[in-house]
């Protein structure tokens, strides 16, 4: 078995988008993926009455690459939000609670938007990230429910930032004849490899996600592998991200 | 004619099948606890020629247990009855073959309670827009039991698709269409495995060329890291850390003045919190050559050490399902 391994630069910005609760803008290579988050009020659902909503939604538009037709969103979107929404659902990155302001009546509706501006592989990587960076930006005002009105306050001078309790960091490889091994691929090597493989990993080193979408076999020794890879891989991205929320704080 | 044959004592149901130029039965087993169709094609057989011996096999998913080879179609039933007990077990299984008439292939295929229903057409005529010119174009379409499909079937279907395409030979008919259509027909948990055996004895039976068989396994981790493969939907269900009960009862004893001895509160009648429920769910497909891992998909939480163990449980119970998936096909072509 041999590795080729790609360490593409990852650039973010956070804070991009002045209308948005919360935005980051990340570059994986050529892969671009801004990522939006709007949030809004919302009655929890019944059976969770003091739980709030994480809406994630992958919009893949013609702008990025010539597989996409407008219309509905195709396969590969659809895959790719079930996959945002998986990751979200499995790492705990925030608790829903937090996002309750009244039990039974009102909570925050967060709705996360991914649009990919350039496709050059490895979309799940890159959401992943710029989800990840966008929820750490979020800033949320201070609600209270005046008791004689029984209407929502909201109080735009006093925001606070999401309580964000782990940090979901997602490795994708691609996998050529049960042989070679590349990590972070471009759309290329996507499009010729025989199978593809994501692991999403946290910093305590578990497992949120292993997406395997078919494609040819692995033997447990090369997932043992990849595993590795992506521990290492999660630390790379942390140093990135906390370097570049250090340099935006002090706002 | 048919006729059930019911032992109580041992806790054995035999079913003896015999022609029946009448459309299928069901009966229902309650100590196995599948529901068994029977459909006797006797027609079809009779202008093939073949063997008139109805093509239901029920498999023990055991893995003590040894199958049954005589002509007497037999439904074991585990040694203790009741529910399967801690450890590594798969629940029953039972799989039926070319029981739709219009689909090139067809396969039911049971867990437990879960049961799926699959459909191959194929390889046929193709939209030229989704024409491959070196292979075949392979589409899953999956079917919940209730609901319009929505984005978690999308997710599923691609799933499928991508396990089938590694294993189906499409460059043996390019330019063609294989479609498998798949239909939920209960899901009591383990679902996406259940799917992917049906797709896969739906496919064989279909005719169309493959490199292997594929097999779907599901393991369920619980807080203590116990695994249960094969669970339920009870078993499937993430754990509610805010029921739990013994926080409840601490929490109420610290403030109770007549203190614990004379405590009256009780657990709340049909309580489920003793239930082990998991924390991560993972679905794998293996293939049949070298139990390779095809498909992996997850939910939950756990570490790279789990992982290892569940996927080398999961390779011990897909010899099962093969020797099954063969026993099975033996039985069905074997002209005695």
């Amino acid at each position: 078995m041999s590795w080729c391994i790609k360490n593409l630069p990852a650039m973010q910005e956070t804070g991009s988008i002045g209308t948005a609760d919360g935005s980051s803008l990340v570059k994986l290579g050529n892969t671009t993926v801004i990522c939006g988050i709007k949030a809004e009020f919302g009655a929890p659902p019944t059976d969770a009455p003091d739980k709030g909503y994480v809406v994630p939604n992958v919009d893949l538009s013609p702008l990025c690459s010539w597989r996409f037709r407008s219309g509905p969103p195709g396969e590969e979107a659809q895959v790719a939000s079930q996959f945002i929404a998986d990751v979200i659902e499995n790492s705990q990155i925030i608790q829903k609670e937090d996002l309750c302001i009244s039990s039974g009546k009102l909570a925050w509706v967060l709705y996360c938007d991914l649009i990919c501006l350039n496709h050059d592989g490895n979309i799940l990587d890159a959401c992943t990230f710029a989800l990840l960076a966008a929820l750490k930006n979020v800033q949320l005002p201070e609600v209270t429910i005046n008791e004689e009105t029984a209407l929502a306050e909201v109080n735009l001078k006093k925001k606070s930032y999401l309580n964000i309790r782990t940090h979901p960091v997602a490795t994708s490889f691609a996998v050529f004849d049960d042989t070679l091994l590349i990590v972070d691929p471009t759309e290329e090597e996507e499009h010729l490899a025989t199978g593809t493989l994501t692991v999403v990993m946290d910093e305590e080193g578990k497992l949120c996600c292993l997406h395997k979408p078919g494609g040819s076999g692995l033997t447990g020794a090369k997932l043992q592998d990849c595993m590795s890879r992506a521990v290492t891989r999660h630390k790379e991205v942390k140093k990135l991200m906390d370097e570049v929320f250090k340099s935006m704080k002090p706002k | 004619m048919a006729f059930l044959d019911f032992r109580g004592g041992s806790g054995r149901v035999q079913i003896v099948s015999k022609r029946r130029a009448t459309c299928g039965r069901h009966s229902w087993s309650p100590r196995v606890g599948a529901c068994v169709q029977r459909t006797h094609l006797v027609r079809k057989r009779a202008l093939l020629g073949g063997s008139n011996k109805p093509r239901l096999h029920v498999g023990s998913g055991a893995m003590e247990g040894a199958m049954q080879t005589e002509s007497k179609i037999r439904a074991d039933s585990r040694t203790e009855p009741g529910p399967r007990g801690p450890g590594c077990s798969l629940r029953h299984f039972a799989c039926e073959q070319n029981l739709l008439s219009r689909p090139d292939g067809s396969a039911s295929f049971l867990q437990g309670d879960t049961s799926v229903l699959a459909g191959v057409y194929g390889p046929a005529e193709v939209k030229i827009s989704k024409e491959i010119f070196n292979k075949a174009t392979l589409e899953v379409i999956l079917r919940p039991k209730t609901g319009l499909p929505g984005v978690a079937e999308k997710s599923r279907e691609r799933l499928i698709r991508n396990t089938c395409e590694a294993v189906v030979l499409g460059a043996l008919h390019p330019r063609t269409s294989i479609t498998v259509v798949l239909q939920v027909v209960s899901d009591a948990g383990s679902l996406l495995a259940c799917c992917l055996n049906a797709a896969c004895m739906a496919l064989v039976d279909a005719g169309v060329p493959m490199r292997a068989l594929f097999c779907g396994v599901t393991c369920a981790l619980d807080s203590d890291g116990t695994l249960m493969l094969d669970p339920t939907a009870k078993q499937e269900k993430p754990q509610r850390a805010e029921h739990c009960w013994e926080a409840l009862r601490d929490d109420h004893h610290r403030g109770c003045p007549s203190g614990v001895e004379y405590c009256a509160l009780e657990a709340p009648v049909g309580a489920t919190w003793w239930d082990h429920e998991a924390r991560a769910v993972l679905t794998f497909a293996l293939d049949s050559v070298e139990r390779k891992l095809l498909m992996s998909t997850t939910k939950g939480l756990y570490s790279d050490a789990e992982l290892q163990q569940c996927l080398a449980a999961a390779q011990t119970a897909s010899t099962h399902v093969f020797r099954f998936y063969r026993e099975s096909l033996q039985r069905r072509y074997s002209k005695s």
